[in-house]
């Protein structure tokens, strides 16, 4: 086997210019597989992180109902204090669950006295809140974070009103039966918006939305999760789904919804579509790989007819005929994989000390990190060098089927 | 026993609707230790005769025994294993491997087609290669030695495996006269010494004249037959 291997390798030395060109191709298809999958899971896992973090949370439950009807926040699809209290027991039981928090979800109407405008608020539990989306405070564009009677504006508001901090305004909404309350409240910070469901709210502290929603009892809209495990989503997601589905409402169905972050943020389309370009880099790193790794030994096989038939005359089997052509295309595949991955790293050091940042929605300074795992560098590896295998086996199996008279009489 | 027997042997190649028959019922005998030339114009069937010799190919009718064995009852790989246990080649063009040093080319055989210890190994090459007087050549590629060096490199593969029988194509015909003359002295006396039965194809007049018998083929049938005591 050694002696094979070695007379394989000596018959790629021996076209030195074009087996180093197709090893740089394949490096190439390697390079941009691994630097694209590195850059775009950068972007797209910085992206998931803002959208979780600082407004989300992992996962998050409703009454039934109540997210299909989220652009009118109704305040009649709330989960009550009996419901919350079931909810409870389940969520302290889970030990994947980091930490969770209420929100009363509302539309109201804010007035700076001397004119109004219509806006979405989330009435949080700060100390709570922070747990569950830590980035929420680092949305403060000036000010400081919620305290009661206080009022966190977004900040196209602010400037439209042209408020400052210490402002007061007054916030009016309906409640679930219709009566209108309001309330004055301090200008305690301004938010920055961001993309995402809530990204353009403001926020109100949780007691403050239970006085001006003249709630005699606790009542929210949603519950945020934060999970200890990102990568347990879908574990805490099936288990919250089989535990709260005991919990009915009077038609005797299930009294809650569990929806993912996936679910409620649009950028979870653009997260899949960041992952199919990925998987389109890979079908054509594939493409390149299989038709320069074919091309070349099918010119290797035409170029050395006359030597194979000689070999063949020899008695030399064609399964071993075979082996040597396979093993040339094998190198070209391992060297090109290896040639790739040092060029990617080197490619992804590069950008990460180059602090290179991209626009996103209003997001303009988002820093790219690029980081390619262990696993997806071996995957990208085995990839190029399983469809190197392929690309050589029909000039292999032609090789080793060549009739030793015909071949010997090529000119 | 005879080494080959054939008997009414005709071999028909086919090109499109046409039939060339390349030889004619042609019936030989060869024992062991005899060198044997077959000599023709071009066209008249003596590489087709080599070739079924060396269990290349397979005669359209009639009985070829190799070595005692059916050639037309193997198939390509055992054909393939006959070649590798009971044949060596010569050829015209050398046909040896570039990429390969002189000394790998001649153990090639030893590792590709029969597998003997690497110490074994290393004596028989290094012999050989002194048989040829290629021994002090044996680390320079192919493309860095003479015609003549590398058909005396090729001789010297061609026995690396023991072989009952060498079967030589125009072996002199790409090399000056003197060369020739020196690679044909070479196989009559490695014929000699390791009793290996040497069959050429040719049209080399000093190759009959060291041979022991001489068969003349004209469109596929044997004309002559010529014995000389070397």
């Amino acid at each position: 086997m050694n002696n094979i291997i070695k007379i394989a390798f000596r018959n790629l030395y021996r076209q030195k210019r074009r087996s180093f060109l197709t090893m740089g191709i394949v490096a190439f298809g390697v390079l941009a597989v691994l630097l694209f999958s590195a850059t775009a899971g950068s972007f797209k896992n910085f992206m998931i992180s803002e959208i979780t973090d600082s407004m989300l949370g992992h996962i998050q439950i409703h009454a039934k109902g109540y997210v299909s009807s989220l652009d009118n926040l109704p305040l009649d699809k709330t989960i009550k204090a009996k419901q919350i209290k079931e909810m409870e027991k389940i969520l302290d039981e889970i030990p994947e669950i980091e930490s969770y928090t209420y929100r009363i979800l509302l539309g109201g109407m804010v007035s700076n006295y001397l004119e109004s405008t219509s806006a979405k608020f989330s009435a949080i539990i700060p100390a709570k809140e922070t747990k569950v989306a830590p980035l929420l405070e680092e949305r403060l564009l000036k000010g400081e974070f919620l305290k009661k009677g206080e009022i966190l504006l977004p900040e196209m508001i602010t400037k439209g009103f042209d408020s400052k901090i210490g402002d007061d305004i007054v916030l009016v909404a309906t409640n679930a039966d219709g009566s209108v309350n309001g309330q004055p409240l301090k200008i305690s910070g301004i938010m920055e918006s961001v993309v995402g469901p809530t990204g353009k709210y403001g926020y109100i502290h949780f007691d403050d939305a239970k006085s001006i929603l003249r709630m005699n009892e606790t009542e929210i809209s949603e519950v945020a999760i934060r999970l200890k495990n990102f990568n347990d989503l879908e574990k805490v997601n099936s288990i919250l789904n089989e535990k709260l589905a005991a919990i009915k409402n009077k038609k005797d169905q299930p009294f809650f919804e569990i929806h993912t972050w996936e679910k409620l943020s649009p950028f979870y389309n653009i997260a899949k579509m960041i992952d199919m370009m990925s998987m389109f880099i890979k079908i054509i790193l594939i493409g390149i790989v299989l038709v320069s790794i074919m091309n070349v030994m099918i010119m290797a096989v035409y170029e050395r007819t006359k030597e194979i038939g000689a070999i063949s005359a020899m008695g030399t089997l064609p399964s071993k005929i075979r082996l040597m052509f396979l093993f040339e295309g094998l190198f070209l595949g391992v060297f090109g994989s290896v040639i790739g991955v040092v060029a990617s790293l080197i490619a992804i050091f590069i950008v990460n000390i180059s602090n290179i940042t991209v626009a996103f929605g209003r997001n303009s300074n988002i820093l790219l990190q690029p980081e390619v795992s262990f696993s997806q560098i071996v995957m990208t590896a085995l990839i190029v060098i399983l469809v190197a295998i392929v690309a050589v086996l029909e000039p292999a199996f032609k090789a080793s089927k060549l009739e030793p008279i015909e071949a010997l009489r090529q000119n | 026993m005879s080494l080959i027997s054939c008997q009414g042997i005709s071999k028909i190649y086919k090109m499109g609707e046409v039939e060339i028959k390349a030889l004619n019922n042609v019936s030989v005998e060869i024992s062991k230790s005899q060198s044997i030339s077959f000599i023709g114009p071009s066209g008249s069937g003596k590489t087709t005769m080599l070739n079924l010799f060396g269990v290349l190919d397979k005669p359209t009718s009639g009985t070829l025994k190799v070595i005692g064995t059916d050639i037309s009852k193997l198939n390509y790989v055992e054909r393939a294993k006959f070649r590798g246990e009971h044949l060596g080649f010569i050829f015209q063009n050398f046909n040896l491997i570039p990429v390969l040093t002189v000394y790998e080319n001649v153990e090639y055989p030893l590792i590709m087609v029969k597998s003997i210890p690497p110490k074994e190994r290393k004596e028989k090459v290094l012999s050989l290669l002194d048989a040829v007087g290629m021994l002090d050549q044996k680390d320079k590629l192919i493309n860095q030695i003479s015609g003549g060096q590398k058909q005396r490199v090729a001789i010297a593969r061609s026995l690396t495996t023991d072989p009952k029988i060498v079967l030589a194509d125009e072996p002199t015909a790409n090399l000056d006269h003197e060369s020739a003359y020196k690679v044909m002295s070479l196989m009559k006396r490695l014929s000699r010494e390791i009793g290996t039965t040497f069959i050429f194809s040719t049209h080399d007049p000093k190759i009959v004249k060291e041979v022991d018998i001489t068969y003349t083929i004209e469109d596929g049938v044997l004309v002559n037959r010529e014995e000389r005591n070397n």
